[in-house]
């Protein structure tokens, strides 16, 4: 192991949380600050030969290498758990800018309520009607705090969209049910598609208040704050699980590392694995890592921020064995507590002419948020909070597209007659998404495997995961809204009704893997503070959706990119003038 | 080192499309006699016939359009088995293995190749030589297979893939489907031709970038 020089930041990851934080650090403080990728570095010019459904949609080649690290897992505390051996429900990135390299550019601002879940649905209807299961929790922090640091992350990315409701005043074409915004969206909303546009008028006929999908993928040319500038998109389609050929796509790579760059007190080591964040009475003292060849390192430094994945979080703190793991048959113990992961569901629409689902971008598409958080839920029937249904305008590549078609319509999955139906209904058949809340609950956790092992032979994070009753229950309410946009869609929608399936680790549902190291305002209920400050070592920071204790209905990028900048303030302004426990 | 196999086929069968595919491939094309011969990385030329028959059930050439055949499916699945997909160099494969619920997905221990070599066991040395009527009936026999999964999964990537992953010869399986391949930019035409058929004339990423792709079978395992 060699040591090396001290340093007074060390960053863990470098996508997203990671150069985020370092930005703030280097622009506003003379500290030196060091981030640790164990991926490779990513530029522009690596996009544009990308543009390659095979390898980077279907094997997804952009992912983390499943070989050397997986999670396992099971469906109950009382199940064997077995390894994810290929992805997946969701897809972890690696290399500089992480998933934010990959990432579809979805920007949504969390409803005031998800902040304050526990105490706002005990309000609504009291504690005793709630499951006795359920564990969400109030974060911390509020919308209104966070609301300025919302508009910071949407000004650095450039988010396209339009204002529902501004400063209070609802505005038509807007998402009127969204929580009150203080600007108006720094670019205006993308394009339509033709499904999307067929949404958009079929769910105003129906009643609801549809509007364009916020999104990181640029609709015009944008200079941020920073100076950075970036081009508008083209609609390529080549945009989820692909990085931006054109830079219009926020990513961590085209907005933060230009400033970055500039820096020398910032330095950024790819290929540096941290293995333990090392303490000692209380502090941590640095991490422990290892470099592509093998080599051991061990980086001192004064303030350690644990900026990685979900997952990593989570598993750094478990192996440098910080804070006590939560055990669900007593109820003690924090780490691993509160895991959830978004609950999505796409529902298959057929029409009877060409929709040109080739073009598209990202983000691009059309949505409403009438029954967002508990908006115009009844709440008698079990339904607690739902979400949002969407046409989302991606752009269809042709492998994964192929092959949708009316039940019935064909005898087998292959063969003749199915062809032939797959080329009828080729071009014809797209789908509306749910995107609901996915609350916490007392027997959904993340703990260490006690079998299976990495690369190095440390263990890997087993998830104890599975649905429960309530997300059954908005994928139904989902369904019954599809039935009646899809006839004013012009569109047949399919007869199947959702499943009632357990968690599979198979069909991904979406990369929002959150929770396991929340933040709150109780040392008895959280692993961090509401700054993202550990509880038991103040110099030790844990930011990313690994500090949500439940996931809302819309993508978390932009929430994680809000608390990131209300945790930096709080380290900057109050923290390193100060040293010591915030909270 | 195992004796050079090589896949013939008659050019004909390609819609004469085989040459752009293939162009960067260090071999010289024999169609003098009306076949061409492709080298294959994985196959030997029995296993290739009779991987190509059961991708021809799947992905049928036949009145409603081109099939597995002219796309050259098997060309495809041959590197793919070759490179590190075949091999498992990006699953996660430490034991212990264990059969678990369906929910966990594929947990064996066998890797796309093995999976294949098993398969073409199953499916019979001389598959190729049935009738189609006992190859539907072979194949329905092995439909719950794992191997199946891989087979179906395969044939249709091999449709529609990029042609520098050796399938989709010519862009037929795009032609097909009136996919216009990985274009820049559909800026101009993304909020037009609204219910009307748009089918820009397909181009490969070579094509479009002047260059030619890495595809990840390419890669050493």
């Amino acid at each position: 192991m060699t040591n090396l020089k001290p340093v007074d930041v060390v960053i863990v990851g470098g996508g997203w949380t990671g150069l985020a934080m370092a930005k703030e650090l280097v622009t506003r403080t003379s500290l030196n600050v060091v981030a640790l990728e164990r991926g490779q570095p990513r530029s522009l010019a690596d996009y544009a030969m990308d543009m390659d459904e095979l390898d980077y949609n279907i094997r997804l080649r952009m992912m983390q290498n499943i070989a050397e690290e997986t999670v396992t897992h099971r469906h109950s505390a009382t199940d064997a758990a077995v390894p994810v051996r290929q992805y997946g429900s969701f897809h972890p990135g690696t290399g500089v800018g992480g998933a934010g390299e990959h990432w579809t550019g979805m920007c949504f601002r969390y409803l005031p309520s998800v902040f304050t879940l526990r105490t706002h649905l005990t309000e609504k209807h009291g504690a005793a009607r709630l499951p006795a299961d359920l564990a969400v929790r109030d974060w911390g922090v509020t919308y209104d705090q966070l609301e300025p640091h919302y508009w910071y992350a949407e000004q650095m990315m450039g988010v396209s969209g339009k204002a529902g409701n501004l400063r209070g005043k609802q505005i038509d074409g807007g998402n009127i049910f969204e929580s009150p915004r203080m600007n108006e969206y720094p670019t205006p909303p993308l394009k339509h598609s033709y499904a999307s546009h067929l949404f958009e008028e079929a769910a105003r006929k129906v009643g609801y208040h549809p509007y364009p999908t916020p999104a990181a993928n640029l609709s015009q040319n944008y200079t941020n704050p920073d100076g950075v500038s970036r081009a508008a998109c083209a609609y390529c389609s080549y945009c989820s699980r692909f990085g931006c050929m054109i830079g219009a796509k926020a990513q961590p790579t085209n907005t933060l590392l230009p400033v970055l760059r500039k820096h020398k007190s910032f330095e950024l080591r790819t290929g540096s694995w941290v293995r333990r964040i090392v303490h000692e009475n209380g502090r941590a003292t640095g991490v422990q890592f290892t470099d592509a060849e093998g080599n051991e390192f061990f980086q001192p430094a004064e303030t350690v921020l644990l900026c990685s994945f979900t997952l990593n979080n989570n598993r750094l703190l478990f192996l440098s064995k910080i804070g006590m793991p939560y055990d669900p048959a007593s109820g003690k113990g924090t780490l691993g507590r509160f895991l959830t992961h978004q609950v999505e569901g796409g529902i298959r629409i057929y029409f009877d002419k060409p929709l040109n689902l080739f073009m598209g971008a990202g983000s691009l598409g059309s949505r409403f948020s009438d029954f967002d958080g508990d908006n115009n839920l009844p709440g008698n029937d079990g339904l607690l909070r739902y979400g949002m249904l969407s046409m989302n305008g991606n752009g269809n590549l042709p492998i994964g597209a192929f092959g949708n078609i009316p039940p019935g319509e064909a005898k087998s999955n292959w063969g003749a007659d199915w062809k032939a139906a797959s080329l009828r209904w080729n071009d014809r058949a797209t789908q509306l998404n749910l995107y609901g809340e996915h609350m916490s609950y007392r027997q959904n956790y993340i703990d260490l495997d006690p079998t299976y092992t990495d690369k190095f032979g440390d263990p890997l994070l087993r998830f104890t995961l599975d649905w429960t009753e309530h997300e059954h229950k908005q994928r139904d309410f989902a369904y019954d809204l599809a039935a009646k946009i899809a006839p004013a869609m012009g569109a047949k929608i399919d007869t199947r009704r959702p499943s009632r399936a357990k968690y599979n680790v198979i069909n991904y549902q979406s990369t929002h893997i959150q929770g396991g190291a929340v933040m709150g305002a109780s040392p008895e209920l959280s692993v961090v503070n509401p700054y993202l400050q550990h509880w038991d070592m103040p110099n030790l920071w844990v930011v990313g959706a690994s500090s949500f204790p439940q996931t809302a209905a819309g993508n978390p990028t932009l929430t994680v990119m809000a608390v990131t900048y209300w945790s930096a303030d709080a380290l900057i302004n109050k923290y390193l003038k100060h040293p010591g426990r915030l909270a | 080192m195992k004796r050079r196999e090589f896949l013939t086929i008659p050019a004909s069968a390609l819609g004469g499309t085989l040459l752009y595919t293939l162009a960067r491939e260090p071999f010289r094309l024999q169609a003098q006699d009306g076949n061409v011969k492709v080298p294959l990385r994985f196959f030997t030329a029995a296993e290739a016939r009779v991987i190509a028959a059961a991708c021809e059930r799947i992905f049928p050439s036949d009145a409603s359009g081109p099939g597995a055949k002219e796309a050259g499916v098997v060309i495809y699945i041959d590197r793919q088995l070759a490179g590190p997909y075949g091999a498992d160099k990006y699953r996660y494969t430490k034991g212990p293995w264990v059969e678990s619920v369906p929910e966990h997905g594929y947990q064996g221990k066998a890797n796309p190749r093995d999976t294949y070599r098993d398969g073409i066991a199953k499916l019979g040395a001389n598959f190729d030589e049935l009738s189609v009527a006992d190859q539907i009936a072979r194949l329905q026999s092995l439909e719950k297979t794992h191997f199946f999964a891989l087979l179906r999964a395969h044939t249709i990537e091999g449709m529609f893939s990029d042609p520098m992953h050796g399938g989709n010869a010519g862009m037929i399986g795009w032609q097909l489907i009136g996919y216009p391949g990985p274009r820049m930019s559909y800026k101009d035409d993304v909020d037009k031709h609204f219910g009307e058929v748009f089918r820009p004339k397909p181009a490969s990423l070579e094509q479009i970038m002047r260059r030619p792709g890495k595809p990840w079978e390419d890669e050493k395992v």
